[in-house]
């Protein structure tokens, strides 16, 4: 057989691309799981929240999280009364500066608050499994990525542990393990939710203000939460596509 | 012909770049994990294995397969939406294999956890300040924790009217 130059111009790339398709593999079947078919994500409502810690201490049971790092932590804010002074002078506005704390990520709860001027709400934080995620975006080698179901994940088998994505994150949710040395983050615990079962904060949640939701099920209550609260998410101006929405966020919260 | 007379060198120089091709073909074959592009720039197989890491929640499904009981006793109660292992904690093992027996709770410690009076909480939600509420007498005395209201059918004597 003879092969002319117009021949072996076109088989070249048609070669180049079944060598492509050899080298991918061929794609793992989950039997009772489809990725396409969801869209994960959690709505926080933040009236409920009683800032028990119950959450943390769930994280850190079903993910080994080591101590002193946190997947999901809970915050609490103390926004003060505005300040009057007779004299006219300009006083700070205390939306711009509340006092937030998080004792150890709010895992052994908070300290009794006595003061009660201003008002006081907890912010569970958690990784806000960003659509388009910065983190992802800087991963060096391909190790980071949002799954085909909404989740972004750390592959870390791949991780070298450079921290790109830590520093990238505007959320603060990602560290570096300090067993392992690479990236650890929440999962929204994938091992649970691919198999049907919730994510161990809301299974530990007693009051029922962290829920999972799944935004490609047109059964899930978040259809019509969202149509009839006041829900936002963090830092939208950043742009990251966050889909951890919560309910009656107050301004104050960073 | 005598166009490439002396193009010799050129194809050479052709077989050279096909050569460095192959070789980087073969070294991407073996350095490159079969799954990565599978869904995008990263391995597809990672998403199984994260994917297949043990549960220690069961949920409280599994929970109520056999403590239905319970579950019946919890339904009509102000904790009817409290998930067992929020006060139980993690369970798989013991829903896994019975015969692993789980600890109660210590209830001095447990529902102050979540009812402990503090300015910072929802108004709304019921809280005490544990030492003037029940002066030392541990929570149970009133309140059984399945169904804490005072005129649960299980509660002391003079809570029900």
């Amino acid at each position: 057989m003879k092969i002319n130059r117009r021949q072996m111009l076109i088989l070249l790339p048609a070669a180049a691309v079944a060598w492509e398709s050899v080298l991918a593999g061929t794609p793992e079947e989950s039997p009772n799981y489809k990725m396409t078919d969801h869209w994960w994500s959690m709505l926080i409502d933040i009236p409920k929240c009683i800032g028990c810690g119950n959450c943390v201490r769930a994280c850190q049971t079903e993910n080994d999280v080591p101590e002193g790092y946190f997947r999901t932590w809970v915050e609490r804010y103390h926004v003060s009364d505005w300040p009057m002074t007779k004299s006219g002078d300009i006083t700070p506005n205390p939306l711009i500066a509340p006092e937030v704390i998080s004792p150890k990520g709010g895992k052994e709860g908070f300290p009794t608050a006595t003061d009660e001027s201003g008002k006081y709400f907890f912010v569970p934080k958690l990784c806000n499994q960003c659509a388009d995620s910065p983190c992802t975006q800087v991963c060096p080698v391909g190790a980071t990525f949002v799954a085909p179901d909404g989740v972004v994940l750390v592959d870390q088998k791949y991780c070298l542990g450079c921290g790109y994505c830590v520093q990238a994150c505007p959320y603060g949710c990602r560290y570096i393990h300090p067993a392992k040395e690479v990236a650890d983050k929440c999962t929204l615990c994938y091992h649970r939710i691919t198999k049907g079962l919730t994510t161990a904060c809301c299974e530990a949640c007693p009051t029922g203000a962290r829920q999972l939701v799944d935004l490609k099920d047109p059964k899930d209550p978040i259809h019509e939460f969202l149509k009839t609260h006041s829900v936002q998410v963090l830092k939208p101006q950043m742009a990251t596509g966050a889909k951890v929405f919560y309910n009656d966020l107050d301004g104050s919260v960073r | 012909m005598s166009v490439f007379k002396d193009a010799g060198h050129l194809f050479r120089f052709a077989g050279l770049f096909v050569l460095a091709f192959l070789v980087f073909l073969v070294a991407r074959h073996f350095v490159v994990p079969k799954s990565f592009g599978q869904y995008g720039h990263y391995r597809g197989a990672s998403i199984g294995e994260i994917a297949a890491r043990p549960v220690k929640f069961a949920g409280h499904e599994a929970c109520e397969a056999c403590h239905s009981d319970v579950a019946d006793k919890k339904k009509t109660g102000k904790h009817a939406h409290v998930n067992c292992e929020a006060c139980h904690g993690a369970l798989a093992g013991h829903a896994d294999d019975p015969t692993v027996k789980p600890v109660l709770p210590d209830t001095a410690v447990l529902c102050a956890q979540c009812h402990t009076a503090s300015a910072a909480k929802p108004k709304g939600f019921p809280q005490v300040a544990p030492a003037d509420h029940s002066q030392g007498l541990s929570c149970e005395t009133c309140h059984q924790p399945h169904n804490p209201g005072m005129n649960a059918p299980t509660a002391a004597a003079g809570g029900a009217k």
